[in-house]
């Protein structure tokens, strides 16, 4: 197991560089330039945009700043915008907690209510209330979160003002919890979905069969047999999916106004802030591989008939 | 010792009363709704078990022999699954007409059942220790601890080796007939009275399933368990059974004590199905097979069920339904225990 | 987020129809239920039975024909055109829900502009981007799931590597990353950038696929006969490995229709003069308090091709995965 998880995390090494080499790429390599934003409309000196531009090390090869950075990224320095001069770190450092607590707000409200769903229309499989959850499931996804997001605003704020439109206080629970549900409803749904599909499956299992005939009490068999059996694919879902989550927040926190991480990235990007995506991104594709490298473990403990290859 | 029930007689109704059979199936009927009609499962079911006996049910795919044992264990699935008719009397008592959690404390405890694919039948994720220790919790009310003790001392019943070191592992690490001797084990917990095994060796290796079944009939033997061996292989039925029920599309066709049977089968489906096993002192001829297929369930056919593949059919076997008569020799004593449904038993088994 | 184009459950059947290498023995125990007709059926003639009698199926064919219809043919539908902007008469005109199929049955929006002719002419991007990033990711994913499965080794390594990289990528930010860079955003350059973070799924299921097959004992044989690997891989391999890639890329592409909605909504996707139902929505928001239609119906209209989209997907995941029987 320890030699396992060593090996997964040696893994995740060429992973991590790779992915975020990639949007480091894209970032720098596309057109676009951050100096030339800094200057804004104004006519500028070709001169002191190369000197910027050598000063910031951007004329160096894309390997080359790629390595730099990176080295800077190890000794903890995720590096200083270029327009406002304020340390990258700072920036994540207030935006990043926003976000796991709205991430994760999300995330409680989707595995509870989302599993909840799945286990009242998977016990009862092509009932009129399994067929209405899927119904609802489907308009759930079909619905981009811009426009379940509105449509909450929409309702909530103004029709019924039971909320203020954008969030005020981003450490305020209640203020989060609709950007929350928003945030949270397309996973729901796909966790309700698979939970249902996989209840629906196992409850044909002869193992069921094995356990009604032990005589257990119903209880027992929908919590321990059936349960332990359906909720393997779940995990699985679940872990994958906060990353999704957090990039998610992008849209989420644009709607409702939530200083989070999001809102950072999208500012940044208009602003070509190479630096300050590239941080934010390789943390998230961080929170991503380990998420997917805690999946896998908790996976083996969940199934003992898969084995740590 | 063995009764075929002609005429329903009201049953004494005090529960365990001395001498009454411990179960006794009257007419069950079971069907299933299914998308193309009823499947008509069981049609007239009946048959008696005491403690300490063996019942073979014998049948192909089909005949029903399943879902009879499925609707005594109360495992049906209902809907479609739908019982219409019929009593199942467990020590005297209508276990149709009990409660759901009345039923559940006999599950497990009083009637246990064994079940054909082991390793689907055990739980994948759970230990086989906890499988079989749930038995000693729910029913018994024991802790973890105990339960586990219990357990092991379980599997070293059913002779599996080093009984201790094992109690945590999975079902995917045995081997079948050591999988099937935890099915066993399971059955065995609680010593129930009657314990159904539904073709608990097909889907072992020849070598294994003559171990398992042994073993089964000498736990068998010494707790004074009735057994109901449903199969659909006579080999396997000979050495194990005290008598025989053969059905076929969801009815009783022939009963008799096993040996009897082989000797002189009394319906024309036993005869096929004898004459259908290969034999070494027939070598060279070709092998003796049933003509025709199972019946459709949907359209069972009119008259004796088997009449399509019969090479004895006449008119009569299309119109009427033969009831299971008494067996007679050809003097007119009765043979005990045995009966036929067949309109020419007489010419089958003194023909 | 549209991350998940291909729905999690969808990869999961699929990778299950692909790799049901764990079988347990027939269950032969409920033998009561009914004895069905046999008759020569493949995969292909049982989910195409299957589907003519799925009201989810008719409908959403219907629903996804007349969008097609609509995004070939916008002119049909509308006589007015979706860029007139006339500020001075019709500036936020609510909707006139009586007048059906007229320029103002929808109502105007900010810039005076008839929101039922936009509606009908952003079909067409919508339409256009679900279709063509699905094929192309397809062909993609397909093309570098059969070379890892089926060669294996070192080639597999490395296209594996390769595609747990660019699955590292969250899907929503790296599409905003490559989208920010260019200036002109026409079609084909959101089509490209979808495809470019979005073939991974695709790429994995295929390679599952595969691997499976690969153990296949007519593949096995057709290697001993000498067929060549083209062949093998050809006529053997794709069309048993189609199934579950066809039930990914049906569910998925509603999910690119939604992110091609959601970046345009962001300012990073398609942008005028191309009318998109995303931009549409995005201009709307300023007026949500006292002229919600103007964003609520092109909203409502991504959600109802989304929705086409996805129950065609499940209907044909139904019809082509065995388990679902």
């Amino acid at each position: 197991m320890g030699r396992y998880v060593a090996r997964r995390l040696l893994q995740m090494i060429p992973v991590f560089i790779g992915s975020t080499f990639l949007i480091f790429a894209m970032m720098y390599a596309l057109p676009g330039d951050p100096v030339r934003a800094l200057m804004g409309d104004q006519s500028f000196d070709p001169a002191i945009l190369a000197a910027k531009r050598h000063e910031l090390g951007l004329d160096l090869p894309l390997w080359q700043q790629y390595v730099n950075y990176l080295t800077g990224l190890l000794q903890g320095d995720f590096g200083t915008e270029i327009g406002s001069g304020r340390p990258i770190a700072d920036i994540i450092a207030d935006a990043f907690p926003v976000t796991i607590r709205l991430t994760l707000f999300a995330f409680t409200f989707m595995v509870i209510v989302g599993i909840g769903l799945g286990v009242v229309a998977g016990l009862k499989p092509n009932s009129i209330r399994d067929r209405g959850l899927l119904g609802l499931t489907l308009v759930l996804i079909s619905m981009p979160s811009f426009v379940l997001g509105y449509l909450m605003q929409y309702v909530f704020a103004f029709q019924l003002g039971w909320i203020t439109p954008t969030v005020q206080d981003s450490e305020n629970m209640g203020d989060l919890l609709l950007p929350a549900i928003v945030l949270g409803s397309l996973s729901l749904a796909y966790v309700a979905r698979l939970t249902r599909t996989s209840m629906a499956e196992n409850l044909r299992a002869d193992y069921m069969r094995t356990a009604v005939a032990k005589g257990l009490p119903r209880r027992r068999i929908v919590g321990v047999h059936l349960m332990r059996n359906s909720l393997v694919p779940v995990v699985t879902f679940l872990g994958t999916d906060i990353g999704n989550l957090m990039t998610g927040a992008i849209v989420t926190e644009g709607i409702f106004n939530v200083q989070g991480v999001g809102d950072a990235v999208y500012e940044a990007l208009f602003r070509r802030e190479g630096a300050t995506v590239v941080g934010i991104a390789s943390l998230i594709v961080l929170v991503y591989l380990l998420c997917s490298l805690l999946v896998d473990l908790l996976y083996a403990v969940l199934d003992p008939r898969i084995r740590y290859a | 010792m063995i009764t075929i029930d002609k005429a329903p007689v009201p049953a004494p109704r005090d529960a365990g009363s001395a001498g009454g059979p411990l179960l006794e199936v009257r007419d069950l009927h079971v069907e299933f709704a299914t998308r193309d009609g009823v499947a008509k499962a069981v049609n007239g079911v009946n048959y008696t078990v005491s403690a300490g006996e063996t019942l073979a049910v014998l049948g192909e795919s089909g005949s029903g022999k399943s879902v009879t044992a499925q609707a005594i264990m109360g495992i049906l699935d209902m809907p479609p699954g739908r019982i219409p008719k019929g009593e199942i009397l467990f020590h005297g008592q209508d276990m149709l007409k009990m409660g759901a959690e009345e039923r559940r404390q006999i599950r497990g405890r009083k009637i246990a059942m064994i079940f054909q694919d082991a390793l689907s039948s055990l739980n994948p994720v759970l230990s086989v220790g906890y499988q079989l220790g749930e038995m000693f919790r729910v029913h018994l009310g024991l802790s973890k601890k105990e339960a586990k003790a219990r357990s092991i001392e379980l599997m070293d019943r059913v002779k599996i080796p080093a009984a201790a070191a094992r109690v945590n592992d999975y079902p995917h690490q045995f081997s079948g007939g050591m999988r099937q001797r935890i099915m066993i084990a399971m059955a065995l917990a609680l010593e129930p009275d009657l314990i159904i095994a539904d073709e608990p060796t097909t889907a072992l290796d020849v070598t294994v399933q003559a171990q398992v079944m042994d073993l089964l009939a000498e736990l068998q033997r010494e707790y004074n368990m009735g057994l109901i061996l449903i199969t659909h292989d006579l080999g396997v039925v000979a050495d194990v059974a005290d008598k025989i029920a053969v059905m076929y599309a969801g009815r009783i066709v022939e009963t008799a004590p096993v040996h009897e049977l082989y000797k002189r089968p009394a319906h024309p489906y036993t005869r096929g199905l004898l004459d259908s096993i290969p034999r070494l002192d027939q070598k060279g001829q070709e092998l003796y097979a049933i003509k025709g297929l199972p019946p459709n369930l949907l359209r069972i056919p009119t008259g004796c069920a088997f009449n399509p593949r019969c090479p004895k059919a006449q008119d009569v076997c299309r119109t009427d339904v033969p009831p299971l008569l008494q067996v007679t020799e050809q003097d007119g004593t009765e043979l005990p225990g045995r009966g036929s449904a067949c309109h020419f038993w007489k010419e089958t088994l003194h023909g | 987020m549209p991350d998940k184009t291909a729905a999690p459950e969808a990869t999961e059947a699929a990778a299950k129809t692909a790799t049901t290498t764990v079988t347990t023995a027939p269950d032969a125990v409920l033998s009561a239920n009914a004895p069905k007709p046999e008759k020569a059926r493949s995969l292909w003639s049982d989910a195409w039975r299957d589907l003519r009698g799925n009201p989810l199926f008719l409908i959403s064919s219907a629903l996804i024909l007349l969008l097609l219809v609509i995004s070939a043919f916008p002119g049909l539908f509308t006589s007015a055109s979706p860029r007139d902007a006339d500020l001075a008469n019709h500036y936020l005109q609510p909707p006139n829900w009586g007048h059906l199929f007229a320029p103002d049955w929808f109502g105007y929006d900010g810039q005076g502009r008839s929101i039922y002719a936009r509606v009908i002419y952003g079909a067409r991007a919508s339409i256009l981007v679900g279709v063509g990033v699905t094929l192309l990711v397809t062909i993609v994913g397909t093309i570098v799931g059969m070379l890892a499965g089926y060669f294996g080794g070192l080639t597999d390594s490395l296209l594996s590597r390769i595609t747990d990289i660019f699955m590292g990528i969250p899907f929503m930010l790296g599409a905003l990353v490559v989208l920010t860079s260019f200036a002109n955003r026409a079609i084909w350059v959101v089509i490209l950038a979808l495809v470019f973070l979005g073939w991974t799924t695709i790429a994995r299921v295929a390679r599952g696929a595969v691997v499976t097959i690969k153990q296949a004992d007519y593949v096995v044989a057709a290697k001993a006969l000498g067929g060549s690997t083209t062949r093998i891989l050809l006529k053997h391999i794709l069309p048993n490995a189609l199934a579950p890639i066809i039930v990914v890329a049906t569910i998925a592409l509603g999910g690119y229709i939604a992110a091609e909605a959601t970046l345009s909504y962001l300012g990073v996707g398609l942008a005028d003069p191309t009318v998109s139902w995303g931009v549409d929505v995005s201009s709307g928001r300023e007026q949500l308090r006292n002229a919600p239609f103007v964003l609520i119906v092109p909203s409502v209209m991504v959600s109802i091709t989304v929705l086409a989209f996805l129950m065609f997907g499940d209907a044909v995941r139904n019809a082509l995965d065995p388990k679902m029987r």
